[in-house]
């Protein structure tokens, strides 16, 4: 449990650290010297091997210090004080043998643990340097120089190797012959203290001795607090136990809590909702997923309606307004009630919004696959008359849910419901600016646009998502959201600063320049309801890390949580003049939605799917599948990102250099490669996520032993009582 | 406090606080830029034959992967003569009851800006084949096969536009690739791309982030522009990556007499000025006035091209061909 934990982390560090650096330094690339790119790399490389150097000469020194304080020590004759530590410190085992030989004895009191420590020491630092050097090998890849020539990393990489090699050979060599010396040195005082011991015959030393060793060997009995009688379970608290038939090198996750029961109508309905989305996520995933390989192969089909620029707005509206969207209601229909101590005001307009909702995104699809669209806009896709019938489903959820809320029997409205009905609000409200046609002349059109659709991503799915969080987390934690006020803080600041950020999409376009300004001025501000939300979230898990290796949630919101910090964090980073300089128009952008849709907003919704569908059909997915999920969507977002953020910087680089385009195209080729690999990964994860559901709706009971032999008895019994 | 606990007042809080951010930057800009940005004097409203092909443009979703926007940053230039301006755009309006306008700005950039793609590649022949198969002519594009807009006929028309695909490109099919009405139409919206001038005597804005030449001192020999890029830019899609051109669409430069000849005014001026009235190929776009190239731009180009592929030509200085184009200006069609 502990080791799975700790790779666990180290994973996410690194994954965190990755996207942390990766940004900053290409920034600082880009604004430094380009034109000694060369120069810096070989100066880390020299850091490198002089750091290596630097530490092995400290450990030799330390060990030499060491051992030349011994022999001072000796020198001085100051023995006595030594033997009696010496002897202060042995166990029963060894006074023992004292006091059955008290004339003859020797004794070896060594420390034989110091080369392996040494060695350690040494693997770890070759460990520690190796991945730097590596990870440093792959941003530098970023400035266009020499590095950019996969033949000279690999060259420098294979000169480090003997050369690093070479280096803990030395140290291994050197500190085995200080060993041998110490050995000889500790081996001349153990002659000297069997002397010392021979010389504890009296009668007092004797029994001190004896005393001293009754003292060790003290032991509780172990039944000090049980008293004798057999342990027995009178109120029934142990249960399922189960010592055989598990296979044990996978921490054992535990079963979901029992809850009070959900309304059957309610629960029905959700699942509708979870089984609506389910399915869109993998028609949307299929479709991204064949969009992909078209990258990659352009001619896999030549059909209109199967065309990259038309299925391209049908993976991202299914994925957004089916997938996400559904999946985002199904847990608001469990949360709002749950949270307000009050039945829902109405499934049956729960129902409705359902039934519209799939209604537009079936029509949406059909019509940009015939190539009826709105005319370009990202997420503005589906025509007016499709986006309507989604607006109308929202309409229906937001009067119900504030129903709910004014039915409530707590006074105080908790923060989830905040989030959740905000959003739907917000929702609204830019779906009716984005498809007035009053301000949509000209370039009104683009602004509108920059607002839409990162409101889209912001007010909708973020705030909605962050509202599930702040109700599912604590509750799969068993303990209370750390900070309420910063949750406030979070929700306050979040509608000041992501409502400005919009235009931050058209950076040096022909849009009025302050508009931009504003944009990157906001997009800097939302680093204040991130940080707070992250901390709000990590400080609720505080105390509590333990439960990750028990849980099959808690993973997913962790990873939810680290992707909303770096993810969000990006964000910002994008926004500014300098980045967009290398980063716009290019395939980042892709990645940085990838990162955000899918690593924040898909992991919180799958966390919130595995905790809400247990309770309430009583069945679980197989701890298996759902690891085989979760890692599957974990390392193919990491594969797709990736080498797509690195391909992209180095195409921005081309563009910025004046190189032809097609030489960009090209450039990207392997990357666009990595895309669809990694993309197939995710697109695998959603089978097992799809086989995952139906295992937690499933009908079908595998036999349960003890209910079977029940309903024998009972038929045996009514049998017996007739013959009498 | 009561505030927090009062659903009515709270909602409607953070609802009007929304709202009333969205006016501050999203309407208010709009309307503003609307109300206060008319079409350039210059620009010309696009044909019917456009506004059909545009439609094509917007239903097939080509905004995904091709932007229409010219920033002002230096690595922009490459597209047109100057960064975009509002007034661009400004004649475009909703484009029917069912659809909104459709500025097609786009946010990708995976293919090539079409601002000023009239321009650039005014070629009908060179789009025709483009569009059933952009690898026949760019090998490494990934762009989509628009093959669903030909047909192939067995025995076609005389008043049908054929187009000369080479025989690998068919899929095995047999007959000839005839062009259809909206294979036209797009084509006709994608030639009336053009980047309208700005009236005499208003400077254009700057292109901002200059790439930093590197200061030369006074006896330092000019730099050689790298032939071999320019060509790969500029005249690649068409004569090819071997300069043997496409056979019955765009001639070879490989042992071509003009190329390997010691006409350099008849040389430079079609680089210049475009080339028409070649039998058996296409007619060819000033290629070098639409990507502003100058002398250094072009002595780089006519080196390469006369030295690459077989071609074993005498080399030209920058003096040559910079007294030359002087001339060609002159000749240049009005």
């Amino acid at each position: 449990m502990q080791t799975s934990l700790k790779k666990w982390w180290k994973k996410c560090l690194q994954v965190a650290v990755v996207y942390l650096l990766l940004p900053v330094l290409v920034q600082a690339q880009s604004a430094g010297a380009a034109s000694a790119p060369d120069d810096t790399a070989l100066i880390v490389l020299l850091v490198i091997v002089l750091l290596a150097v630097l530490v092995a000469v400290l450990l030799l020194s330390f060990e030499a210090r060491a051992l030349v304080a011994k022999i001072r020590n000796k020198k001085m004759g100051n023995n006595t004080h030594q033997f009696e530590k010496h002897l202060e410190n042995m166990n029963s085992n060894q006074i023992e043998k004292i006091l059955q030989t008290t004339h003859r004895q020797k004794d070896r009191s060594k420390n034989p643990g110091s080369i392996k420590a040494v060695l350690l020491v040494v693997f770890t630092l070759l460990a520690t340097l190796f991945p730097e050097h590596s990870l440093f090998a792959q941003t530098k890849v970023t400035n266009g120089g020499i590095f950019n020539e996969g033949g000279i990393l690999i060259t420098i990489t294979l000169i480090m190797i003997p050369i690093l090699a070479g280096l803990v050979l030395m140290v291994v060599k050197l500190s085995n012959i200080l060993r041998k010396h110490r050995n000889r040195q500790d081996l001349e005082e153990a002659d000297l203290f069997a002397g010392y011991l021979a010389t504890l015959t009296g009668e007092e030393a004797t029994e001190a001795l004896a005393k001293r060793k009754a003292a060790l060997d003290y032991n509780l009995t172990h039944h000090e607090l049980s008293g004798q009688q057999e342990p027995a379970d009178t109120k029934g608290l142990v249960s399922n136990v189960e010592t055989e038939g598990y296979i044990n090198f996978i921490a054992r996750k535990k079963k979901a809590q029992k809850r009070p029961n959900i309304d059957p109508q309610l629960s029905k309905l959700i699942l509708w909702y979870f089984g609506c989305a389910a399915l869109w996520l993998l028609f949307g995933t299929t479709i991204g997923e064949y969009v992909g390989i078209k990258f990659v192969a352009p001619d896999v089909d030549h059909v209109s309606w199967l065309s990259f620029g038309r299925l391209r707005p049908v993976h991202t509206n299914a994925v957004f307004w089916g997938w996400a969207s559904l999946g985002m209601l199904g847990l608001g229909y469990y949360i709002v009630p749950m949270v307000s101590n009050a039945p829902l005001a109405s499934i049956k307009k729960g129902w409705y919004a359902l039934c519209l909702i799939n209604a537009a995104v079936i029509l949406g699809t059909t019509f940009l696959m015939a190539g009826i669209n709105n005319g370009g806009g990202e997420y503005r896709e589906y025509i007016w008359p499709v986006m309507l019938l989604f607006g109308i489903g929202l309409i229906l959820t937001l009067i119900n849910f504030i129903q709910t809320i004014a039915k409530r029997q707590t006074k105080e409205i908790y923060i989830s419901n905040w989030y959740i009905v905000s959003a739907i609000m917000f929702a609204l409200t830019i779906t009716v600016v984005a498809y007035v046609p009053i301000w949509q002349d000209g370039l009104g059109e683009t602004i509108i646009q920059g607002y839409y659709m990162h409101q889209g991503v912001g007010m909708w799915f973020m705030l909605f998502t962050l509202g599930i969080v702040y109700y599912m987390l604590p509750q799969q934690l068993n303990r209370p959201i750390y900070s309420y006020s910063l949750g406030i803080l979070a929700f306050w600041t979040q509608i000041l600063f992501y409502t400005l950020i919009g235009t931050h999409h058209f950076v040096f376009s022909s849009i009025p320049w302050w508009l931009q300004t504003v944009a990157i001025v906001g997009s800097v501000g939302m680093v204040i309801p991130v940080v707070a939300g992250t901390t709000n979230f990590i400080m609720t898990f505080k105390g509590a890390w333990h439960k990750i290796a028990g849980s099959y949630t808690l993973p997913f919101f962790l990873v939810g949580i680290i992707f909303y910090f770096t993810g969000s964090l990006q964000g910002t980073a994008e926004a500014f003049r300098s980045t967009n300089l290398m980063w716009h128009f290019t395939d980042f952008t892709v990645a940085h939605s990838h990162l955000t849709m899918y690593g924040i907003i898909c992991f919180f919704l799958w966390a919130g799917m595995y905790a809400v569908i247990p309770r309430l059909t009583g069945k679980e997915a197989p701890q298996i599948t759902v690891g085989a999920h979760f890692w599957l969507a974990l390392i193919g977002l990491m594969f797709y990102t990736v080498p797509l953020m690195i391909g992209s910087t180095l195409r921005g680089q081309m563009w910025i250099a004046g190189k032809p385009f097609i030489d960009s195209v090209v450039h990207m080729a392997p990357y666009w490669l990595w895309r669809a690999i990694g993309g197939s990964l995710m697109w695998l994860s959603h089978i097992f996520f799809a086989y995952n559901f139906y295992k937690m709706i499933s009908r079908h009971e595998a036999v349960d032993v003890k209910e079977a032999a029940l309903k024998k008895l009972v038929q045996i019994i009514p049998a017996e009582t007739q013959n009498d | 406090m009561e505030f927090f606990n009062n659903h009515k007042k709270l909602f409607r809080t953070a609802f009007l606080f929304f709202a009333g951010l969205t006016v501050l930057v999203a309407i208010l800009p709009a309307l503003n830029n609307q109300k206060n940005n008319s079409p350039l004097p210059g620009a010309v409203p696009l044909s019917a034959d456009a506004v059909k092909g545009k439609n094509i443009y917007i239903a097939n979703g080509c905004v995904a992967c091709h932007t229409q926007q010219v920033r002002n940053v230096d690595m922009d230039k490459m597209w047109a003569a100057r960064p975009g301006l509002a007034a661009d755009y400004a004649d475009i309006h909703r484009t029917d009851i069912w659809r909104n306008t459709a500025t097609l700005m786009g946010t990708e950039r995976t293919g090539p800006d079409l601002t000023d793609v009239g321009n650039r590649q005014p070629s009908k022949d060179w789009n025709l084949v483009h569009l059933f198969n952009p690898r026949t002519v760019v090998k490494e594009s990934i762009m989509p096969a628009y093959s669903w807009l030909f047909t192939i006929k067995k025995q076609p028309l005389k008043s049908d536009i054929i187009v000369n695909v080479p025989a690998a490109y068919m899929n095995g099919e047999e007959g000839k690739v005839v062009a259809t009405k909206d294979v036209l139409y797009l084509i006709a919206y994608l030639q009336s791309l053009k980047q309208v001038k700005l009236p005499d005597g208003t400077p254009p804005p700057d292109f901002l982030y200059k790439r930093e030449e590197k200061p030369a001192g006074a006896n330092a020999a000019p730099k050689e522009l790298n032939g071999a890029t320019l060509y790969t830019s500029n005249c690649q899609s068409c004569h090819q990556p071997n300069g043997e051109g496409l056979p019955g669409a765009f001639p070879p430069l490989k042992g071509s007499p003009v190329v390997n000849g010691d006409n350099l005014e008849l040389y430079v001026g079609i680089i210049m000025n475009g080339y028409s009235g070649r039998p058996g190929f296409g007619v060819m776009p000033p290629v070098g006035t639409n990507a502003s190239l100058g002398s250094a731009e072009v002595t780089a180009i006519v080196n390469h091209e006369r030295s690459t592929w077989g071609n074993n030509a005498k080399k030209v200085t920058e003096e040559e061909i910079k007294k030359i184009m002087d001339f060609v200006k002159l000749q240049a069609p009005k």
